[in-house]
């Protein structure tokens, strides 16, 4: 029984690990700047908590082979031979170091995206997030966005930021979109605030995941190298309406922007 | 009795039986509705968001808050007896309001307290239409496609603002009404209020989100009153 337990847990632990060294499910390629050291970490992860759990299973299972007896003897074992302190030192030691090094590592990629600021000529798109959809917001010729009045809200009329054209000037060339398209190979600034409740942004291909949280006005900034239509898809719990949330973010050359802008200039 | 009595009896008898021959009821209130300033532009409604519906519309809807006609008709007014006519029971037929390429379809149903409402989803993807009655209870509910029409009804007369929670740009109003004097203005701002026994009464001209106009008419027999509104409308 001990010997077919052992065995049991080798084939699981090595039948688990195939589909990943065999790499049988990709992530998206990464069309982002910044993605490079963050799909390193990735894989840096894996490699070591990789091996790690093989080495463990495999260990376990070795064990478990060895010590099984035949139900005739006890086959307890009473002691750890030579005893177990050097070994539970070792292992702290091992495992601590090995969590630090990926979090050491790891804080590159973090400070790639969030403790660099954006270029001063990163575009600037306000993107808000509420039940159920995503809107966003490009500020026009004059290079600024017009102030968001909240009680403004009207759906049935399209006025989906709250704004004041009458009112406030800068509001007035605002150009407000239900899908987010951005130039190729140009910084991209999005200013990201919430209606509602909490929601997240995150466009896999971009290597871009950030929660949208009610009352802060947070920012990303990324730059996207390749041409393509990819979707930005809700990942923060919002409703029942969540599993419906999405945009369509469209990467498109500097003339087919400044065509869909114009498009979208004339619909407002 | 002279001749003439008998002629003034005929007349009489003649002038009684053609006023009750007439009906019970058969004035008529018609109008056109207008408007005068500047409409809000309707925008194109982007539903990219919901592939299935935007397949339905290759060239994008317009916003329906303000639909308006050439001579600066306006559409979708719910033109109504507010005074000078009894509540009614309600009817046995349904008001019918459906949810079709994420649109609501009629925009502005009118319908009366206490009628059968049935609400039915047309598109592949799920809807929850939420009316926002603040006179009424206040609901949503979910409905997956393919699953029965939902049925509900209001027991207070109000104006309510409906939503559906899913897809913000999905808008409409019931018209919940006392009466079966009612009519909504067509895509030639046209409505027309027949059956009306001889009264005073106030007729009413509601626009969303909360414009209204009211004149009062009077009918003494079987006339066609004409009875024409005009909104004052803003850009914003």
């Amino acid at each position: 029984m001990g010997k077919l337990l052992a065995v049991t847990i080798i084939i699981i632990a090595i039948a688990s690990a195939v589909p990943f060294i065999l790499h049988t499910w990709e992530p998206p390629a990464d069309i982002s700047t910044h993605g490079g050291l963050i799909d390193e970490q990735m894989s840096d992860t894996m490699i070591e908590a990789g091996v790690s759990f093989l080495a463990a299973q495999i260990l376990l299972g070795i064990f478990i082979w060895q010590f099984s007896k035949k139900p005739s003897d006890t086959g307890k074992v009473k002691t750890f031979p030579g005893g177990a302190k050097g070994l539970v030192i070792a292992a702290i030691v091992l495992v601590g170091v090995e969590v630090l090094a990926l979090g050491a590592f790891g804080s590159k990629a973090w400070a790639a995206v969030y403790f660099t600021p954006p270029a001063p000529d990163a575009m600037p798109v306000q993107v808000q997030a509420g039940q159920f959809a995503f809107y966003f917001r490009y500020p026009g010729p004059d290079g600024k966005f017009g102030p968001i009045h909240p009680e403004m809200i009207n759906e049935g009329n399209q006025n989906l930021f709250g704004l004041d054209p009458a009112n406030d000037v800068e509001s007035r060339d605002d150009i407000v979109t239900a899908e987010m398209a951005i130039p190729v190979n140009k910084e991209v600034h999005l200013l990201m605030h919430a209606k509602d409740v909490s929601h997240s942004f995150y466009v896999p291909a971009l290597r871009i995941h950030q929660d949208f949280v009610p009352g802060l006005d947070l920012s990303v900034h990324f730059t996207a190298t390749k041409v393509g239509q990819y979707e930005i898809v809700c990942s923060q719990l919002c409703g029942l309406g969540h599993y419906n949330m999405r945009a369509y973010l469209k990467v498109l050359s500097q003339q087919d922007f400044d065509d869909w802008l114009k498009k979208q200039q004339a619909a407002q | 009795m002279t001749l003439k009595h008998i002629c003034l009896a005929a007349a009489a008898t003649l002038a009684v039986v053609t006023m009750t021959a007439a009906g019970p009821g058969s004035g008529t209130i018609s109008g056109k509705i207008t408007y005068e300033g500047t409409p809000a532009k309707q925008k194109p409604i982007d539903m990219s968001k919901e592939p299935s519906c935007a397949a339905k519309h290759p060239t994008p809807i317009t916003t329906e808050t303000v639909v308006t006609g050439p001579g600066n008709t306006l559409e979708n007014v719910v033109v109504y007896i507010s005074a000078g006519a009894p509540d009614e029971a309600a009817p046995s037929t349904t008001a019918d309001f459906d949810q079709k390429g994420c649109q609501y379809v009629p925009h502005m149903l009118a319908f009366q307290v206490g009628q059968e409402l049935k609400i039915a989803n047309d598109d592949q993807t799920s809807h929850n239409i939420h009316p926002l009655a603040k006179i009424n209870r206040e609901w949503n509910k979910s409905q997956p496609p393919g699953t029965p029409p939902i049925i509900d009804k209001y027991d207070k007369a109000e104006m309510i603002h409906v939503k559906c929670n899913i897809h913000p740009w999905m808008s409409g109003t019931f018209a919940v009404l006392k009466n079966s004097h009612y009519a909504v203005s067509d895509k030639d701002g046209n409505f027309k209020l027949p059956n009306l026994p001889p009264g005073k009464y106030t007729v009413t001209a509601w626009h969303e989100p909360d414009q209204e106009m009211t004149q009062d008419v009077v009918i003494s027999g079987g006339e066609n009153k004409t009875v024409s509104f005009v909104f004052k409308l803003k850009p914003y």
